[in-house]
């Protein structure tokens, strides 16, 4: 097994008094794909969001390559090489598309991702380029936000909820795209609703059901009553 | 003729106004701080430049070169100093710090320069003069006017040309968002305070050479760059402009009316603006 690019060990977050995860541990090996499901509420987003350093943990509890990453700044993780699509997009509605792919590169990472290579994924984004990102239908923001992370060629990409309120044929081409992009040598994490999605793009499978680790499995042996149950809570 | 004459000079002004403000409006815009020690920073520019033309024997414009790039630095110790920390969500420790810092700063040039008026010497510049039609223009004030549209044109292109702008923009939409993005808040806002400062400086120089100032006037200042900041609408440079145009026509032509009225026809311009329009002439049209 290559060594693990992310290791996760007794992860508890907090929104003032509220413990949104509790003692999560995760492993991320290089050049994998894990995804995280578990119900509306469940932790993900603030998994996410801890990784990507936007809440803000105990050093060690958070390891990027055996690096403690836990207590940094989230541009100080992004500067080590992880990016996050977050949920809902996010896109700087002051710039325009360009820009927002830009902006994304800025920290000057060396890697394949260009805007030539964004354009050529998607390329009714070089077609929209100086309008507004407000002005995008929703699919075409999600590719923009997509864009922007994969610009700042990180070694790790951390998608959340790549799908959510897209039409099924931009997520069946955003899925398209997707084994291309992780094969440059990219690690990612995916928080997907979709289990059957889930599964077919990632390699392990971890399920998060009110702050816990529910269930860890490797994506092809995983059964779908141990899903269900681990989803629900229901034994 | 004599009327005319009032409004050309209230445009001059007006530009005068707009370098006060512009600096105002450009912090407003990228971190939603309102300063209130920003007229006094406005005076610091102006003994600063008073100082060093003295010392040096230079021109006072000339002494822009030592005090602009002497006011950005304050700026970006200031912010990250002591600013960066009163930025959250409650608007009123920002307030209240840089009330503490305007009482500290007149405080400190009382103590060091007194209150006796001063004034900055730039020559035959301030009393040479062109006749365009039959009106008499000050060349000072249209130099003041051509420098302020043209500090208004380079912030605004900086904002929408370099990547800086684009960090500017970017942190002023969504602060966590830009922060993944791999952008410093702390020192995007250091850059955005030291730009805004290095205007001041040439504010207070502008100022220093037009009339004569001491520690006090720093208020007054602050509320004219406010009302052009506020009649021109938020987070837009170009209204900063004409609302410091607007306020400067307003001034010269009530003191054409009574001279006693300068001061309160600006005032009164700018609370019907802002009666009709709360939120201003031109504000910032966003997506
Ligand atoms: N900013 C916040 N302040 C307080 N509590 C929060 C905040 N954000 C999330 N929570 C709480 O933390 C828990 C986990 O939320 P999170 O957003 O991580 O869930 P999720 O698994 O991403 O859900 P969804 O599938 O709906 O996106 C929820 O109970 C939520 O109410
Ligand atoms: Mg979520």
């Amino acid at each position: 097994m290559p060594d693990p690019i992310l290791q996760i060990a007794g992860l508890d977050a907090r929104y003032g008094d509220f413990q949104a995860l509790y003692g999560v541990d995760m492993t991320l090996a290089e050049g994998d794909v894990l995804a995280i499901i578990g119900a509306n509420g469940a932790g993900k987003t603030t998994l996410m969001r801890s990784i990507a350093g936007l809440i803000r943990n105990g050093a060690d509890e958070i390891k990027f390559r055996n690096v403690p990453i836990g207590a940094l700044r989230a541009d100080q993780v992004a500067r080590r090489g992880i990016a996050l699509v977050p949920e809902g997009r996010q896109l700087f509605p002051s710039l325009s598309v360009e820009e927002n792919l830009l902006i994304g590169g800025r920290s000057g990472r060396q890697g394949p991702w260009s805007l030539k290579r964004v354009y050529s994924l998607f390329p009714i984004l070089e077609e929209r380029k100086r309008q507004p990102s407000t002005s995008l239908s929703g699919g075409q923001q999600q590719m923009v936000a997509i864009g922007r992370a994969l610009m700042a060629n990180p070694d790790l990409i951390l998608f959340d909820e790549i799908s959510l309120g897209l039409a099924p044929i931009v997520i069946r081409d955003i899925y398209r795209a997707l084994p291309g992009i992780v094969s440059q040598g990219m690690s990612a994490v995916i928080v997907e609703q979709d289990i059957t999605k889930a599964l077919s793009i990632s390699s392990r499978v971890y399920c998060l059901q009110e702050g816990r680790v529910s269930l860890e499995g490797a994506s092809t042996t995983v059964s779908r009553e141990d899903i269900s149950r681990a989803y629900f809570g229901i034994e | 003729m004599e009327w005319l004459n009032a409004v050309i000079q209230g445009v001059l002004l007006g530009g005068l106004y707009a370098l006060f403000a512009a600096g105002l409006s450009l912090i407003f815009g990228v971190m939603r701080l309102v300063n209130i020690a920003h007229g006094d920073l406005i005076v610091l520019a102006a003994y600063l430049g008073l100082t060093t033309s003295v010392a040096l024997g230079l021109h006072p414009l000339l002494a822009l070169v030592l005090v602009a790039p002497a006011l950005a630095a304050i700026g970006f110790l200031l912010q990250i100093g002591i600013l960066n920390r009163t930025l959250g969500n409650d608007i009123l420790p920002p307030l209240l710090v840089t009330f503490g810092l305007s009482v500290i700063l007149q405080n400190a040039l009382l103590e060091i320069y007194t209150a006796d008026p001063q004034k900055m010497d730039a020559g035959a510049l301030e009393t040479a003069s062109v006749s365009l039609g039959g009106i008499s223009l000050g060349v000072l004030p249209l130099l003041t006017f051509a420098v302020a549209v043209a500090i208004v044109g380079a912030l605004q292109w900086v904002f929408y040309n370099t990547a800086l702008g684009r960090a500017f923009r970017a942190t002023s939409d969504n602060q966590d968002i830009a922060q993944l993005m791999g952008l410093n808040k702390a020192h995007v806002y250091g850059y955005a305070m030291a730009l805004a400062l290095a205007v001041t400086a040439v504010a207070g120089i502008f100022l220093g050479i037009r009339t004569s100032f001491d520690p006090a006037i720093g208020g007054s200042r602050l509320i004219f760059g406010f009302e052009a900041v506020i009649i021109g609408g938020l987070g837009n440079l170009w209204g900063t402009l004409a609302g410091g145009v607007i306020l400067g026509v307003a001034q010269t032509v009530g003191a054409k009316i009574d001279p006693g009225w300068q001061l309160l026809a600006g005032h009164i311009v700018f609370l019907l603006i802002l009666a009709v329009r709360p939120s201003g002439l031109f504000p910032k049209v966003t997506g």
